[in-house]
């Protein structure tokens, strides 16, 4: 009986592996304030709301990211060559820790690998801001 | 070793139980009067409004079809998109379907103008006369709005500045609610388009078309 126990508890915790994300700070933060638009799936919808996942904006603005979350989007984009002109609202309550989680999330979940941001890239950044 | 197998049949019968397709009809939704010994159901009131290629839409652009209702505003910062996005689902699975329209009602008829309705549909890529994207009187939206069991009125402090619920309604060809569903809920959404099937197979005499 002993190794069948066994077996039955490391199927279960290798599935529960499979569940998560290791960004999961990052992907509560994604489900209240993003998937409303961008969709849990990060797919967007139609030629309203850009897509998230395999979208190319990611690694062209990059260092834009920070700012575009905390202070939304006003400006006509081209992701993926659609051209999108809604505008974005930004979240400025956030601080630098959730727009990393966020951003980690976004960038590696859907098959995205656009590797990871630190908290200084993302400071860095949101001293840019216009 | 017995008591394990007991509880495995036990199991296995309580699967399969929850796999049988029981026939089921929708119910008509609402309260019901009686008159003189015959209920009364209750039913869509007349309505007029106008969708987004400038065209009257009443009770009778929908005469002999079956149709699902939501409210919604463009600018709308929260559930609109996702109950948008399982409103685009059903929309590719009947567009070929005449019998099956979608009825979205405005309820910021103030920026929701025709053109900007237009340029909305066109941007989901949606559009008559499968699915009507309307505005009209306010009074007349928020009003009918409880006739779909739905909330749309205006609130500063809401997000966007109105409040509304994010159902999905269905409405049948006798102007009857028969099913509803949380619209920003992909699953919940799937439930109620087995619904649609349902509802078409017993107005209609005959399955969904694929």
């Amino acid at each position: 009986m002993r190794p069948y126990l066994l077996f039955v508890f490391v199927a279960i915790f290798a599935l529960a592996g499979c569940e998560q994300s290791p960004y999961r700070d990052g992907e509560a933060l994604y489900k209240a304030q993003c998937a409303n638009c961008h969709m849990d799936d990060g797919r967007g919808l139609g030629a309203l709301m850009p897509p998230l996942a395999g979208a190319d904006y990611l690694k062209k603005e990059r260092a834009q990211l920070p700012c575009i979350l905390m202070f939304g989007l006003a400006d006509t984009i081209v992701v993926n060559g659609q051209t999108y002109g809604e505008k974005m609202p930004g979240v400025p309550t956030l601080t630098a820790v959730e727009i990393t989680n966020i951003l980690n999330y976004v960038n590696n979940a859907w098959g995205n690998q656009n590797g990871v941001f630190t908290l200084e890239e993302v400071r860095k950044s949101l001293e840019t801001c216009k | 070793m017995i008591k394990h197998i007991f509880w495995m049949f036990l199991l296995v019968a309580g699967l399969a139980a929850c796999g049988g397709e029981e026939k089921r009809t929708l119910p008509i939704l609402g309260e019901r009067d009686v008159v003189n010994g015959d209920t009364i159901y209750p039913t869509v009131p007349d309505f007029a409004f106008i969708n987004q290629d400038s065209q009257l839409v009443t009770n009778a652009t929908f005469a002999g079809k079956i149709y699902v209702v939501d409210f919604f505003f463009i600018h709308c910062p929260t559930i609109c998109p996702k109950v948008k996005a399982n409103g685009v689902r059903i929309y590719e699975k009947y567009k070929n379907d005449p019998r099956v329209a979608i009825l979205s009602h405005s309820i910021d008829v103030r920026n929701d103008t025709v053109a900007a309705l237009k340029r909305h549909a066109d941007k989901l890529g949606v559009g008559t006369p499968q699915w009507h994207m309307v505005t009209g009187e306010e009074d007349a939206i928020y009003g009918i709005a409880d006739n779909y069991f739905s909330v749309a009125t205006k609130n500063p402090e809401a997000p966007g500045g109105f409040d509304h619920s994010g159902r999905l309604i269905l409405v049948d060809k006798n102007r009857h609610v028969r099913s509803f569903c949380d619209g920003t809920d992909a699953e919940e959404t799937s439930r109620f388009m087995k619904d649609i099937d349902l509802l078409i197979e017993e107005q209609f005499g005959a399955k969904a078309s694929k």
